[in-house]
């Protein structure tokens, strides 16, 4: 199938603004779905509030535009209710991680088997650029005129600390890593974040003077390096970038059908017992 | 070896945005953006085919449609420039 088959054309050009990085991120998604063959109709795609929420409404898949935040509670009553189905979940920063906070970490905690997309250009872009728990310190934000001084989060390590079966992180720039490393995101069995730097030109980068969406791209191709690379190795300073979590963990959902088993098996066992102690209760009569 | 080539650059007005990522970023300088800020391809002898262009169109407004010039069947990963930095 083509790219186009994928995405609902006529809400096309889409609203984000010139060379946001969101945009390459839905293209690179749409390429991953594209080339695992994966059909539309067993795709599920909740998204929640901010720029990076309207990707839901581009692609033609099973899509809930939700809450603030709130994505993934969304995505875990999908998937709990029809675990066949595939769960793509992209949120914003400020989506994940600042107002879906505890939803992030709950549902990494679970291994609930999902794909949370955090797409990171690190400001509140659709409500006028005010800074994201994932800006960083000493960066200018509308909010932050003279630079904030709050500490930033480490999306990779908060998810493994939480308990992510699978994490990773590249950039808008890598594309061709990010198609990669969300086709493994989606096959995993299992909760996977995948964490894609993005740019805003618009206001994180005239905030911070990064130029334009092309000096913004630069700016992820130079700061960031591929795990075990030698620039990492040589510079520790630098993002890395890759895999970094891939194990095999107990599914949520398929415990969850575990429990279920157990439960019908103890009821049943239940029901045997009380009807053996009613027909004894028949045939022993008491004197 | 079997390699891709260039059919033509499909181009789409209407959702081009002008923001200039496949212009900056093409390795063979085949795209430039035009007096209404759209791009075009002005070198597509040049171009490679790497596709790289189209993959990081925001917009999905760019589409290198090639065609193969043997039957050998070739996926496009091995004619894709590596983006390593």
């Amino acid at each position: 199938m083509a790219i186009k088959d994928y995405i609902r054309q006529r809400y096309f050009p889409q609203m984000w603004c010139p060379g946001c990085g969101h945009g390459i991120i839905l293209n690179a998604l749409l390429r991953a779905v594209d080339e695992m063959g994966l059909d539309k109709n067993n795709i599920v795609m909740t998204s929640g509030i901010g720029c990076s929420a309207r990707i839901s409404g581009y692609v033609d898949f099973h899509s809930l535009h939700t809450l603030h935040g709130r994505a993934l509670a969304f995505a875990t009553g999908v998937k709990l209710s029809k675990p066949e189905l595939t769960l793509l979940v992209p949120m914003g920063d400020g989506d994940a991680l600042a107002i879906g906070g505890n939803h992030f970490i709950h549902a990494a905690r679970r291994n609930i088997d999902m794909t949370a997309i955090v797409m990171n250009n690190r400001i509140y872009g659709m409500t006028g650029g005010q800074y994201s728990p994932l800006s960083g310190y000493g960066k200018k934000a509308t909010t932050a005129p003279y630079t904030t001084i709050d500490n930033d989060f480490d999306v990779v390590n908060l998810s493994i600390a939480a308990g992510a079966s699978f994490v990773a992180r590249s950039t808008a720039y890598h594309v061709l890593e990010s198609i990669d490393i969300l086709k493994k995101a989606i096959q995993h069995k299992g909760f996977s974040v995948v964490e894609i730097l993005s740019q805003c030109p618009t206001y994180y980068g005239r905030k911070n003077k990064e130029g334009d969406a092309v000096s913004m791209m630069e700016f992820q191709k130079n700061t960031t390096a591929k795990l075990g690379s030698k620039a990492l190795e040589k510079d520790p300073t630098l993002i890395p970038r890759g895999i970094f979590v891939d194990v095999d963990a107990p599914e949520y959902c398929q415990e969850y059908d575990k429990i279920v088993e157990r439960a019908m098996k103890a009821s049943q066992n239940n029901r045997v017992d009380q009807t053996l102690t009613t027909e004894a209760g028949h045939t022993c009569p008491t004197p | 070896m079997a390699r891709l080539k260039l059919k033509e650059h499909v181009i789409n007005r209407d959702w081009c945005k002008g923001c200039g990522i496949c212009v900056h970023f093409c390795p063979k300088k085949v795209l430039e953006l035009d007096s209404q800020e759209k791009v075009i391809a002005v070198r597509p002898e040049d171009c490679i085919c790497c596709k790289l262009c189209e993959l990081r169109c925001p917009d999905l407004a760019i589409e290198v449609v090639t065609i193969q010039t043997n039957q050998e069947a070739q996926t496009d990963q091995t004619t894709r420039m590596s983006e390593d930095d």
